[in-house]
């Protein structure tokens, strides 16, 4: 992973738009106005929920 | 808060309902006070034997074919408040006397001694002759002799009720007297019972302090006894919605027109009496009904298995009243002066089984 | 109007947002039944299909989403996703269901009731998802909840209502709105449900698996408007203790001779 990668730059990446995705790192929820701040390291855990379709 | 709504309506439709509006009542379900009024109304006197039936079955299915025994124990008829029904009223000139821990220990053991082990401590309103700090010491020292003690006594604050219940009190009675605020401020002169809102919301903050029953009732002969029917209906409906842990009761005392004394507003005959008991009964299923010695002996053993469920037996109501047998400073005179012996007898002969233990202090340590 | 939590809903009939055939068919379905408030669930994203996202297809101004917890199988998990929930959506609303048993998918009564007093604490808006248990109802509703929401029949059974005795009691008993959600297979049983009283119905699978699921849609909305329409014009209660005489044949009558006036 390139150093100094952000949330944002890795939801780009993967081509999710930041504002439909709550992002956990390392199973600590990241307010969305953090996405631009947060910066991932090596070994993070990170999951990526969004709302889906459900009863 | 419980607000009584505006009951005229509903009344209306009821005075004008027919046999047919009673049959079709009486087949609702619970809980329904458009079929309470139908079943108050003056048509459903016409159908007094049916609704009878119909109360009877409810009782037998909820609570069998049983029949709670208490006793009430005067402790004190000082009174602050000057009701112009009662024979406590500040201004009436009667021996007036408080027993004191060891006096009520005393009475209460010969209500023991006799059988019961469910008594009812009744005081006048005078906080400042038995008081809160009074009520918990006789509490204290009675709640190891007797299966359970209640209290009807002055309207208390919540946490004055919460003190009581750690006490060793289970329950608390209070009645409205009338819900109808007009008639209310006819009859009470002067006191802190004066105040008709404080003493409406007083079987709440009972419940709410955990007291595990709380009775309600009217004192029939005041304000028209089909409203007051109606007006006690929705109390019990609003007190078991927002307290769904607590058990309810309602009694019904009567006045009885006599000489020389307060001479009731409306006469409220036997047939009127059984009549709101079975409406009630078809109301709620699951609600206490309490008939005392006020009434006649030939009346509650009739009464039997169709709507009431507790008895009082062999009552004095004056202070000190079991261990000397004059009855001076009465709250009212008795209808029926049998035993608890011969009141349980009536009972069981009936076909019922008296309970005098339906508890126990255990329960509440 | 039906008012939850200070919020007020024109329509009783609150929609799942699942199985349907295409997000397009969801928002078509949606409109049809014109329902304020509907549920959605929260998934890891499918990083095949990044761009799958059912939140483009509703307009979150005219539509209330009310995100469950589908899938925790027990309190820590529904709260860990309450939590992502509100980051998700920037909303208080949850429904919450605890459905530790995948076969059955019903509702943990333990663990809903540890997760609603926990969540309302934090400042949620908790309609949890319960089986048809009156104590329970009224237990949720002592910590907090704000709506009660007992199942019709478990989910998939679409046998309706299935405890129509219990119901009633939780009806009678409640003191916040009731919403039936699970197992209404029809119409039908939106209407029975609207006529015992409920407040109001939640609906997925039916409308989402129908032939025609927007026609189908149309058919719920106006049998939650029937049966509300009824009970408001005051349906004869059927009684809860009914006993085996009918009013009119065999009633006791007894002797009254001993009453003297």
């Amino acid at each position: 992973m390139e150093n100094g990668l952000t949330l944002v730059d890795l939801l780009t990446e993967l081509n999710l738009e930041p504002g439909t995705v709550v992002a956990e790192i390392n199973t600590k929820i990241i307010e969305q106005d953090q996405y631009e701040q947060e910066v991932l390291r090596d070994g993070d855990s990170v999951e990526l929920i969004r709302f889906v379709g459900g009863g | 808060m419980f607000t009584l709504p505006d009951l005229s309506l509903l009344r209306q439709r009821a005075l004008n309902a027919n046999q047919n509006d009673v049959l079709t009542a009486m087949g609702r379900g619970a809980g329904d006070i458009e079929a309470l009024a139908t079943l108050l109304s003056p048509a459903a006197e016409l159908l007094l034997p049916q609704l009878a039936g119909r109360a009877g079955e409810i009782t037998a299915q909820r609570f069998g074919k049983t029949t709670q025994i208490y006793a009430p124990l005067y402790l004190s008829n000082f009174c602050n408040n000057r009701c112009a029904y009662c024979g406590f009223a500040a201004n009436n000139k009667i021996h007036r006397r408080k027993l004191t821990v060891e006096e009520a220990v005393s009475e209460a053991l010969l209500l023991q001694q006799r059988g019961f082990q469910h008594i009812l401590l009744v005081t006048g309103e005078a906080p400042a002759k038995a008081g809160v700090d009074y009520l918990e010491e006789v509490a204290l020292a009675l709640r190891d002799h007797f299966a359970a003690v209640s209290i009807e006594v002055q309207p208390l604050e919540q946490h004055e009720y919460n003190r009581l219940f750690k006490a060793g009190i289970t329950a608390v009675a209070v009645y409205q007297e009338t819900y109808d605020k007009e008639v209310y401020d006819k009859v009470h002169l002067a006191g802190k019972k004066c105040d008709y809102q404080y003493r409406i919301e007083t079987p709440a903050r009972a419940a709410a302090a955990g007291m595990r029953e709380v009775g309600i009732g009217t004192l029939l002969g005041l304000a028209d006894w089909r409203s007051e029917g109606l007006a006690l209906g929705l109390h019990l409906a609003w007190l078991r919605k927002n307290f769904w842990r607590t058990s309810f009761t309602v009694s019904f005392p009567r006045l009885r027109p006599a000489a020389g004394a307060f001479e009731p507003f409306s006469t409220v005959v036997e047939k009127n009496l059984s009549q709101l008991i079975f409406a009630l009964r078809i109301f709620d299923p699951d609600v206490g009904l309490v008939l005392s010695t006020r009434e006649e002996a030939r009346f509650r053993d009739g009464m039997l298995g169709l709507g009431p469920t507790r008895y009082s037996a062999g009552s004095v109501t004056s202070p000190g009243g079991y261990s000397h047998e004059d009855h001076e400073g009465e709250q009212f005179s008795i209808g029926d002066q049998r035993s608890i012996t011969e009141v349980c007898a009536a009972i069981a002969s009936r076909g019922f089984d008296p309970v005098c233990k339906d508890w126990d202090v255990e329960f509440q340590h | 109007m039906l008012t939850i939590a200070s919020t007020t809903f024109k329509s009783r009939l609150f929609v799942g947002t699942g199985k349907f055939s295409s997000a397009a068919e969801m928002k078509q379905a949606i409109e049809a039944s014109e329902s304020q408030m509907v549920t959605v669930a929260l998934r890891r994203v499918d990083l095949e299909n990044p761009e799958d996202d059912i939140m483009t297809a509703l307009d979150r101004d005219k539509i209330c989403f009310l995100p469950n917890t589908s899938g925790a199988r027990d309190a820590e998990e529904a709260i860990r996703l309450a939590h992502l929930a509100r980051a998700a959506g920037n909303t208080p609303w949850l429904k919450l269901e605890v459905t530790p048993d995948p076969r059955t998918l019903l509702p943990d009564p333990v663990d809903t009731l540890k997760a609603t007093e926990q969540l309302v604490k934090e400042g949620f808006i908790v309609l949890p998802y319960m089986n048809v248990d009156p104590v329970l109802a009224l237990r949720l509703q002592d910590v907090g909840a704000a709506a009660v929401m007992p199942l019709g029949s478990p989910i998939g059974t679409n046998m309706g209502i299935s405890n129509k005795l219990q119901l009633e009691i939780i009806i009678e008993q409640a003191r916040v709105p009731v919403v039936v959600d699970a197992g209404l297979g029809a119409p039908s049983h939106a209407t029975e449900a609207m006529e015992m009283g409920a407040d109001a119905v939640l609906v997925n699978t039916a409308i989402a698996v129908a032939g025609d699921p927007i026609r189908m849609a149309k058919a719920f909305r106006d049998a939650v408007h029937a049966g509300r329409e009824a009970f408001e014009a005051g349906l004869g209660r059927q009684s809860t203790s009914a006993s085996a005489s009918s009013p009119e044949t065999n009633i006791s009558t007894p002797n009254l001779d001993f009453i003297s006036n």
